[in-house]
């Protein structure tokens, strides 16, 4: 069974289409990264998937149910969020408001410190929330989460205000999570880190699904370009003219080195004939990142845009 | 129920947590006891006066004081949770939006009746001791009577300021619209009701000017605590048009819990309607 299916999703708040027919799953045990800048729809589609908004028309079920239905309590139970921004009851205690939300879920009592422990809380369970640090309160939102064992999990910024220890953490045990078959909806605008843990990427423009697919599949239909570096930049004259034709630049870079730029399909070719060169020392092959993925992506939506206007 | 419970439970302990209980308890206590010591200053001396008055004199003051208390406690139990995120959150968990706002609801509606409860109860027991005319026989009716008409007074405000916290969608305007209730119901009202007397030169309608007084549940509590004693009675002005219609106290006590249910209602229904 997957754990979601949206069909044709589609929300419109008066006359603003906050999506526009969102077609997109995630079966269990997978990771999907949900990306967009801000207004993209992420979270309207979050809380369509959570039940909190009714969709205009379209259909959302979760792990084969409607979240808004009949069943939506016992569903409830098996769904775990973190909101993007929560700062909940100062007056108390880490250790109590993670107590409220267990018993609001029914979990057991004990739950509660074994999870506090997890996401390295245990030592400022007993202080007042009002104390706590952001990426504190962002640690008792992720135990707030993991609450009853959740079949799918969904994580608004779960990284925000972390240190990198405590973000690894965080990937950790979702990279656990997964391999117990919790499926894992991840948004993130804090892409580098994001990739090695995502199974798949969704990215969102305006409401629309601009692009979808693992990151192999995304990097294809991007077409962007490979970039090597070649080290050291020796003079070498004959160098462009050997690698014509199956190269798309060549400058010197920064580093003391030649920066290369090809098609994904001449990779072996250029890296051959740069290796018969007696000068090369180092050689590194650059695959376009996340990063230069959406910026791809979030450009080619804009284009779009403005060749409407 | 399980959810409204747990829900009530948190709340209750935030409000041991915050101070409310004991800040509410210990205002009441040392207000009632100082009105009933020096209840009888006026008249030239200083000392425990008559049950009747002391009553009397508590029942005008806690009139202002306990539905400023009820809106300052609630007036952001919903529209805060909306600021801090926990709201969105809760919607998610297996809760209905009926169960939450019952739940907050009970929790705060137990902090205002154990403070009330236990604040006029100290000073009860603090006449009894140090009155020697004062015996728990003769205090136990009136101040029941009075405890437990304060606590449907406080509950009625307490529904007027989750109304007021469903509506708002900032904790500002709702602190604001709350004060403007407390101003209209515990200020306005009364005065633009002795305008009208007093601008018609008492040709009022009797029937019209009854049904005036009664939905105001401030009127309504001083009316309860009043009539039960034909002396205050008589020198309360206004309200003695309607000492002499001899409502009963039941009558009169349901009323107040018409205002404690109907705004509480309207507010879980405008809940149920938002759409976060």
């Amino acid at each position: 069974m997957k754990a979601v299916v949206m069909e044709k999703l589609r929300r419109e708040f008066g006359s603003l289409c906050a999506l526009q027919g969102l077609d997109l799953s995630l079966e269990a045990g997978e990771v999907l990264g949900l990306l967009g800048h801000n207004g993209a729809g992420k979270s309207t589609a979050m809380k369509l998937i959570l039940g909190v908004l009714a969709p205009t028309s379209g259909q959302v079920s979760v792990l084969g149910q409607n979240p808004r239905g009949h069943g939506a309590g016992r569903l409830r139970l098996q769904l775990g969020y973190l909101p993007e921004n929560v700062s909940f009851y100062g007056n108390l205690t880490g250790r109590e408001v993670l107590r409220y939300f267990a018993r609001l879920k029914r979990v057991d009592a004990r739950k509660v410190n074994q999870l506090l422990e997890q996401v390295g809380l245990e030592e400022a369970a007993g202080r007042r929330v009002r104390t706590y640090s952001k990426g504190m309160r962002q640690r008792l939102g992720l135990a707030q989460a993991l609450l009853g064992h959740p079949r799918l999990l969904l994580l608004d910024e779960p990284t925000v205000g972390l240190d990198p220890m405590a973000t690894r953490d965080v990937y950790a045990t979702i990279d656990q999570l997964r391999g117990e078959g919790t499926a894992v909806i991840l948004c993130s605008h804090v892409l580098p880190g994001v990739e090695k843990h995502v199974d798949r990427v969704a990215i969102l423009g305006r409401g629309r699904l601009l692009a979808e697919g693992t990151m192999e599949e995304l990097r294809q239909q991007a077409a962007l370009p490979l970039t090597i570096h070649a080290h050291p930049a020796v003079a070498d004259h004959d160098l462009r003219q050997r690698l014509d034709g199956r190269i798309l630049s060549l400058e010197a870079g920064e580093d003391d080195d030649w920066v290369i730029q090809i098609r994904a399909e001449q990779k072996l070719p250029v890296m051959q004939e740069l290796m018969k060169n007696s000068w090369l020392r180092d050689l590194s092959v650059e695959t376009p990142t996340l990063e230069t993925l959406y910026a791809h992506f979030d450009r080619q939506l804009n284009e779009g845009a403005s060749h409407h206007v | 129920m399980y959810e409204a419970l747990v829900v009530a439970g948190k709340e209750f302990r935030d409000g041991l947590r915050n101070r409310w209980v004991l800040a509410i308890t210990l205002a009441f206590a040392v207000l009632a006891i100082a009105l009933a010591w020096f209840g009888a200053a006026v008249s030239g001396e200083v000392g425990f006066t008559r049950v009747s008055t002391t009553i009397a004199s508590l029942a005008s003051l806690a009139v202002f004081l306990i539905p400023l208390i009820a809106l300052m406690l609630a007036y952001d139990s919903i529209v805060g949770e909306d600021e801090q995120g926990t709201l969105l959150l809760l919607m998610t968990y297996p809760i209905s939006r009926t169960a939450l706002l019952g739940g907050k609801f009970m929790g705060h509606a137990s902090i205002l009746a154990l403070s009330t409860f236990l604040g006029f109860g100290l000073a009860a027991a603090v006449i009894v001791m140090f009155d020697g005319d004062a015996t728990v026989a003769l205090l136990a009716g009136p101040f029941s009577l009075f405890i437990g008409s304060a606590i449907l007074l406080g509950w009625a405000f307490l529904a007027l300021a989750y109304l007021i916290s469903v509506v708002a969608r900032e904790k500002a305007r709702a602190a604001g619209l709350a004060l403007l209730v407390w101003f209209l119901f515990v200020l306005v009202y009364d005065l633009a009701l002795l305008g009208l007397l007093v601008g018609t030169e008492g040709r009022v309608d009797d029937g019209l000017f009854r049904f005036l007084l009664l939905i105001n549940p401030t009127d309504v509590f001083r009316l309860v605590n009043l009539t039960g004693f034909e002396s205050v009675a008589e020198a309360s002005g206004m309200l003695e048009v309607l000492a002499r219609q001899q409502y009963s106290v039941v009558q009169l006590l349901s009323l107040m819990a018409g205002w404690v249910l109907i705004p509480l209602a309207i507010a879980a229904g405008l809940f149920r309607a938002r759409r976060t």
